[in-house]
């Protein structure tokens, strides 16, 4: 087990630093920053030469990512153009936003996906299960921006329930600014999360359902009814457990997929994330921030896929990594 | 004979299947609206001459101020929302289609050789596929599109088509691993058939069934990444909208109360992906009810 952790993780340092390589290498044929840092071309020669210079931006390309990375080991990734603030600072103020929103959305999509999923699987012919089942499939049929789009119509703008932008009022927990503290943090994460919630809920709604109905069908479902034993028992117990397990691969792949659609989900909710963050900097060209915005989530998703990987080996004893 | 006794029975079960009659109805007259939009649209959107900005936000024409031949509204440009639906849905669906046939057939092919030659190559290509499909695909899209910068049909076809064929190739990889020791390729090879003959031949028709299934599902999973891509700016060009693009460009009016520039493309967008759904979910029970989507 220590010896497949130790392997993983030598793959996820190739993997960023491939990572780092190719960002840094396709950010040499994209515009010159200098013009966005010195404001666009009615600046003169000598100062475009000094915001070059100061940038280090006039070392061959080699030399500039050996800086960068060299630094990177050191914790420095340098600073945002933009910004002029240090870019781990500018992504860190970002992170509380779209962690606080993705965990909602999942919780969401766990606890509405898994609890319908069970019901529509334990009695697959009943009139509920149908409705759910034809429910999950416009679920999966909406894509994330419309969703997002008709609740801001229906709940912000005909109803005026919730707020339909920002993230409202937050408290600063040492670096940590959380929404989940003030009622008008709360009301305004309602509709981001649902909007981000729903594609998944649809998703985790039908695999659960398909793993349900198979799992009863088994021989050893049969014995535990033979044996008599409450429905409830039988269903939380023997069933539940054992179609959970790829379910539980799923929601962690998913996590990453939700780290995704939040770039769409904070775009239409101007929620103050790294998703917006990453749409703002791919407008104004600020490559220190869009090449460390990659590598943090390469980071993250191995991070997470190592995690799937040895929640699945716990889950399963018949799985043993060598 | 056997084959076409598959057939029929295929046939069979899809007559007796609401579902799939319903969705194979809205894909194909969509094909049918996309293919002639040109003569179906009461007018060409994006010829300067025929559109008047005098006509400008109309509503709907069974609401107040609404008139013909203006039966869905007009944009803010004084351009009819139908028309505007009719072509943005080809564009739409040639995304759609030519994605997934560059993607399946690419990522086909890659799995089949990777999983019928298990060399070191093999094993680092689908290593590295392994780690690049754990990306969130609309990321990557995003990323890709973005740093390209350029924006044209083209591109946003090879960008999307770059995340998904790691799928297909996944996939058949997988199903050619635990088909090529059954007994009929071993007795292919037994009697000298080359690997071109036994690739071809033998195990890519027993591969197709998975195939078809994921590229059902995943034409409609490509027009929701490409229209959240021109949603979020980055996806087709103006000049060739397609219906992400119009919600887009509709979102802007609904505070003002202007929902039909946003809930008719939306609603076609919805439809459309729908029915691929339900044929999609037949197909899937018909062909392979084991496969498991990962």
């Amino acid at each position: 087990m220590i010896s497949y952790i130790t392997r993983r993780f030598a793959e996820i340092a190739v993997v960023l630093l491939i990572v780092s390589f190719v960002c840094f290498g396709i950010f040499q044929y994209l515009g010159d920053p200098v013009l966005a840092v010195v404001g666009y071309r009615y600046a003169n020669p000598k100062v475009i030469a000094e915001a070059r210079q100061r940038l280090g931006l006039d070392k061959p390309i080699y030399i500039q990512y050996l800086r960068f990375l060299g630094k990177a080991l050191r914790g420095d990734f340098g600073f945002s153009y933009t910004k002029i603030r240090p870019v781990l600072n500018v992504i860190a103020d970002r992170i509380p936003a779209t962690l606080e929103l993705v965990v909602v959305a999942t919780a969401l999509a766990i606890l509405l996906g898994g609890a319908s999923g069970v019901v529509a699987g334990v009695r697959p012919h009943s009139a509920l299960s149908r409705m759910v089942s034809v429910a999950s499939l416009f679920g999966i049929s909406i894509p994330t921006f419309l969703s997002g789009l008709l609740l801001i119509m229906l709940f912000a703008v005909t109803l005026g329930w919730f707020p339909a932008s920002g993230r409202g009022e937050t408290v600063r927990i040492g670096f940590w600014s959380t929404g989940f503290l003030t009622g008008d943090g709360l009301l305004h994460l309602v509709l981001p999360a649902i909007t981000l919630s729903l594609y998944q809920v649809a998703m985790i709604l039908r695999l659960v359902r398909a793993e349900m109905v198979e799992v009863l069908s088994h021989d050893y479902v049969r014995s535990a009814w033979a044996k008599g034993l409450p429905r409830v028992k039988v269903i939380c117990k023997h069933a539940l457990r054992n179609a959970l397990i790829p379910v539980v691969t799923v929601v962690g792949l998913q996590f990453g997929e939700m780290l995704g659609f939040s770039i769409v989900t904070e775009t239409i909710f101007q929620w103050p994330g790294l998703g917006k963050l990453l749409i703002d900097t791919l407008y104004n060209n600020d490559s220190p921030v869009i090449v460390v915005y990659i590598m943090f989530m390469a980071l993250v998703i191995s991070l997470i896929n190592l995690a799937v990987d040895i929640g699945y080996g716990f889950l399963d004893p018949r799985i043993c990594y060598d | 004979m056997t084959r076409n006794l598959v057939k029929s029975k295929l046939l069979k079960h899809f007559l007796r299947s609401p579902s799939a009659i319903i969705g194979t109805a809205i894909i194909l007259s969509s094909l049918f609206a996309a293919a002639f939009a040109p003569f179906l649209a009461p007018q060409n959107p994006y010829d300067l001459t025929t559109i008047s900005l005098k006509e400008s936000l109309n509503p709907p024409i069974w609401m107040k101020g609404g008139h013909s031949p203006f039966l869905l509204g007009t944009d803010e440009q004084g351009r009819d929302i139908l028309s505007t639906i009719l072509y943005g849905l080809r564009t739409s669906l040639i995304v759609g289609f030519v994605v997934v046939l560059s993607a399946g057939i690419v990522g086909g092919v890659i799995g089949l050789l990777a999983g019928y030659y298990e060399g070191k190559l093999s094993s680092i290509a689908m290593r590295t596929a392994d780690i690049a499909y754990s990306f969130p695909a609309i990321m990557v899209a995003i990323l890709l599109m973005g740093l390209v910068g350029k924006r044209g049909l083209l591109v946003v076809i090879l960008a999307i088509s770059a995340i998904t064929w790691v799928r297909y190739a996944r996939t058949i990889r997988g199903k050619v691993l635990s088909e090529k020791n059954r007994e009929y390729v071993l007795a292919a090879r037994a009697i000298g058939a080359s690997n071109l003959r036994v690739i071809g031949k033998h195990l890519l028709p027993n591969c197709l069934p998975p195939l078809l299934v994921i590229a059902a599902v995943d034409i409609a999973m490509v027009i929701m990444l490409e229209s959240s891509l021109s949603y979020l700016g980055v996806g087709v060009p103006i000049t060739e909208p397609s219906l992400g693009q119009l919600i887009f460009m509709g979102k802007g009016f609904l505070q003002a109360g202007k929902w039909w520039l946003v809930v008719f493309p939306g609603g076609t967008l919805i439809t459309f992906v729908l029915a691929i759904n339900l044929v999609g979910d037949w197909l899937r029970v018909e062909l392979s009810p084991r496969i498991r989507f990962v």
